[in-house]
């Protein structure tokens, strides 16, 4: 009898599960699908849910000087929750659950979240700072389609090479230094663990094996894949630790556990603030880089105050506090002189290169790939992030 | 007057009720859950769950090497930290229970639970200090880095407790006179330890090692602060959820530590060291 009860209760379970099937995406290759943009601004519904990456929305909680959700929401009267996210994935899979309003994305969550229907374009009209961000955000290909802006771009920054002065002489000019057979500091490497750093092994080889044909890091065939993943299988008995918490990599670039490898101005700085050696710089095959951009949700319960979010924090004293605690490149070109007056850190912008349109294109924003080419070819199918993920294992082995 | 206990009635029945909910539901309805979830798959793009049913998982789960690796090397660690374990608990439960005397024994309890009050966190970052080439260790002249040897370091560690008060407690019911006897029969210190001490306490080291086993096949926290590039089954699992955002598969690499685990029980039965527990 208590078998069956057992039995019973587990079928009643399985039957939940069963009946919380709803309808699914179809969606296999990118199209946008339909979902429709504000035309025009009601009153603020009093609340904004806000799912951010770790620094971007403080509210004094953590620090009560580095508070500049309270300023926004006295001036908006929308109150507002922040969630922070670790990875673009979680970002992608909290979404979706529907009880956020806004989401500061990367371009390798961007498109996934368009294509699944689960943020909404953004009607740029609609934000008074939108024209004072730097005209190389905008209508980028990994947060807009045909033209069609999906949100508000926050700052960027690129994925440098980083190292250890005292230990790696001379000084490296290229990623060669990580991705070479023979280096001479095997078992200190470390990369950035993600699938999207496949793309820094493309970039890699897009200048030094142009048979390959790689155009562009996120545009991959099948060759171009298996070449990339090669390199990294070889790199992979180098590695001393592939990192994604940056507390981590500070620590082991700090003791000397990693001499070399990919990491963030934002994490120099902590480093170099400790009083350790520590550079970084863009070689010269350029780098892979990340921007984020604030997005809106398609089930939005509060759109009005979703868009004062994005304008508030696009605009400059959000932007500015939001970039400068973070450590990025601020997407609003009046930032610089709010961080200048404000934190006395005159040279802030120039530190992250903000302005520098040259340096900003030197860098290829993390996007998704998908099995339309981004390049243009057409008589080719590319890898997707599946692909990417997959080999990601397979390479760590 | 006769004393036959009462047939059980509802009221028992209320009171088994409460934790049979907790096994059927919360327990089994979770695993069962999982099971489910391996046979679907996801969007590859936007993520969805796509809720029908497929064996690509598993067909994937036995095509790719890797993961056969990743499998066998997970299965590699456990046996190895629960070996180092079993070998440092032996001699130190059989001084807290045959040697030391009553107040040295308590305190050696108190020094082996110790560890258990601190977060598994604090202690895995510890080792991430010792283990580090300009750590404690490497003054000594040791420096294995970041890796396998480390992770099972440091993963012994961590599960030592769980196999050390088992055996502790096997080798307190090991009454005195049978090492005495063994002794006045003529028998060296060996042949008591090979022919008494450990037929005696073998239910408690198999009890032991169900812990530090499982322990480690499930871990995944540890090898990401002293494993260095290791990856783990645990490993896999999580970021195939966490990273991936593919749930179906993460649950169907998660059923072969079930399976694994359950086949260990099923040989720990057939041994009956259960039953002697």
């Amino acid at each position: 009898m208590k078998r069956a009860t057992t039995l019973a209760i587990a079928a009643a379970v399985g039957a939940l599960v069963l009946t919380g099937c709803g309808s699914s995406g179809t969606a296999s290759g990118f199209k946008a699908p339909d979902v429709p943009m504000a035309k025009k601004l009601g009153a603020n519904e009093g609340a904004v849910s806000i799912l951010a990456w770790p620094g971007y929305a403080e509210d004094g909680t953590n620090d009560p000087k580095t508070d500049w959700v309270t300023p926004f929401e006295k001036a908006t009267g929308c109150q507002a929750t922040v969630k922070y996210f670790g990875t673009s994935d979680e970002a992608v899979n909290l979404i979706k659950t529907g009880d956020y309003d806004v989401v500061s994305a990367s371009g390798d969550a961007t498109l996934r979240l368009i294509a699944a229907g689960d943020v909404a374009p953004v009607n740029t009209s609609l934000l008074k700072n939108y024209g004072d961000i730097r005209s190389f955000l905008k209508n980028q290909p990994y947060n807009s389609v045909n033209g069609q802006m999906y949100g508000m771009p926050q700052g960027w920054g690129a994925n440098l090479l980083t190292y250890n002065p005292n230990v790696v002489k001379p000084a490296p000019t290229s990623w060669a230094s990580v991705f070479s057979p023979t280096s001479p500091y095997a078992g200190k490497i470390t990369p950035y663990d993600s699938p999207i750093y496949i793309a820094d092994a493309a970039l890699y080889l897009k200048n030094t094996q142009p048979s390959l044909g790689i155009k562009n890091p996120y545009a991959l065939d099948a060759t171009q894949l298996a070449a990339a993943v090669a390199i990294l299988k070889t790199q992979r008995h180098q590695v001393s630790e592939y990192w994604s918490d940056y507390l981590k990599q500070q620590q082991a670039f700090e003791n000397g556990d990693s001499v070399i490898g990919t990491s963030w101005q934002f994490i120099v700085n902590l480093i170099a603030a400790d009083k350790k050696p520590i550079k970084a710089f863009v070689p010269k095959e350029g780098s892979t880089g990340w921007s984020d951009t604030w997005m809106i949700a398609s089930k939005s319960k509060h759109p009005n105050c979703a868009y004062a979010w994005l304008d508030y924090i696009g605009g400059p004293a959000g932007n500015a506090a939001s970039a400068y605690y973070f450590g990025e490149a601020p997407a609003n070109a009046k930032a610089c002189s709010v961080i200048a007056s404000t934190d006395k850190d005159p040279s802030f912008c120039t530190t992250f290169h903000a302005g520098d349109e040259a340096y900003a294109k030197k860098l290829w924003y993390w996007t998704t790939p998908v099995s339309t080419c981004l390049d243009g070819r057409t008589n080719v199918k590319c890898t997707t992030y599946a692909d990417w993920t997959q080999a990601w294992t397979a390479i760590k082995g | 007057m006769s004393t036959r206990p009462r047939p059980p009635g509802p009221r028992t029945g209320l009171l088994l009720l409460p934790p049979l909910l907790w096994l059927g539901v919360a327990y089994l309805g979770a695993l069962g859950a999982l099971f489910l979830a391996a046979f679907w798959t996801t969007n590859e793009f936007t993520g969805d769950l796509v809720r029908v049913f497929t064996l690509d998982n598993f067909r994937e789960l036995f095509q790719g090497s890797v993961y056969r690796t990743i499998t066998l090397r997970t299965l590699g660690v456990a046996v190895l930290v629960t070996l180092v374990d079993a070998v440092l608990a032996l001699p130190i439960a059989f001084f807290m229970a045959k040697v030391a005397s009553p107040r040295l024994r308590r305190l050696l309890v108190i020094a082996v639970l110790m560890p258990l009050w601190a977060s598994y966190l604090v202690k895995a970052y510890a080792w991430r200090g010792m283990l580090s080439t300009s750590g404690p260790l490497s003054w000594l002249g040791i420096s294995p880095g970041y890796g396998l040897t480390g992770l099972v370091i440091t993963l012994a560690y961590l599960w030592l407790p769980y196999m050390i008060l088992p055996v502790f407690a096997g080798m307190e019911k090991l009454p005195d006179s049978l090492l005495e006897a063994s002794s006045d029969l003529g028998a060296p210190a060996r042949a008591t330890f090979r022919r008494v001490v450990l037929p005696s306490v073998f239910p408690a080291l198999v009890a032991g090692s169900i812990f530090t086993f499982s322990l480690t096949m499930g871990d995944y926290i540890a090898v990401k602060i002293v494993g260095g590039p290791t990856q783990m089954l645990g490993n896999v699992v999580a970021d195939n959820y966490g990273v991936a955002n593919n749930l179906p598969f993460a649950a169907a690499y998660a059923i072969v530590p079930v399976i694994v685990m359950l086949g260990y029980l099923g040989i720990v039965r057939r041994t009956g060291a259960l039953e002697n527990l």
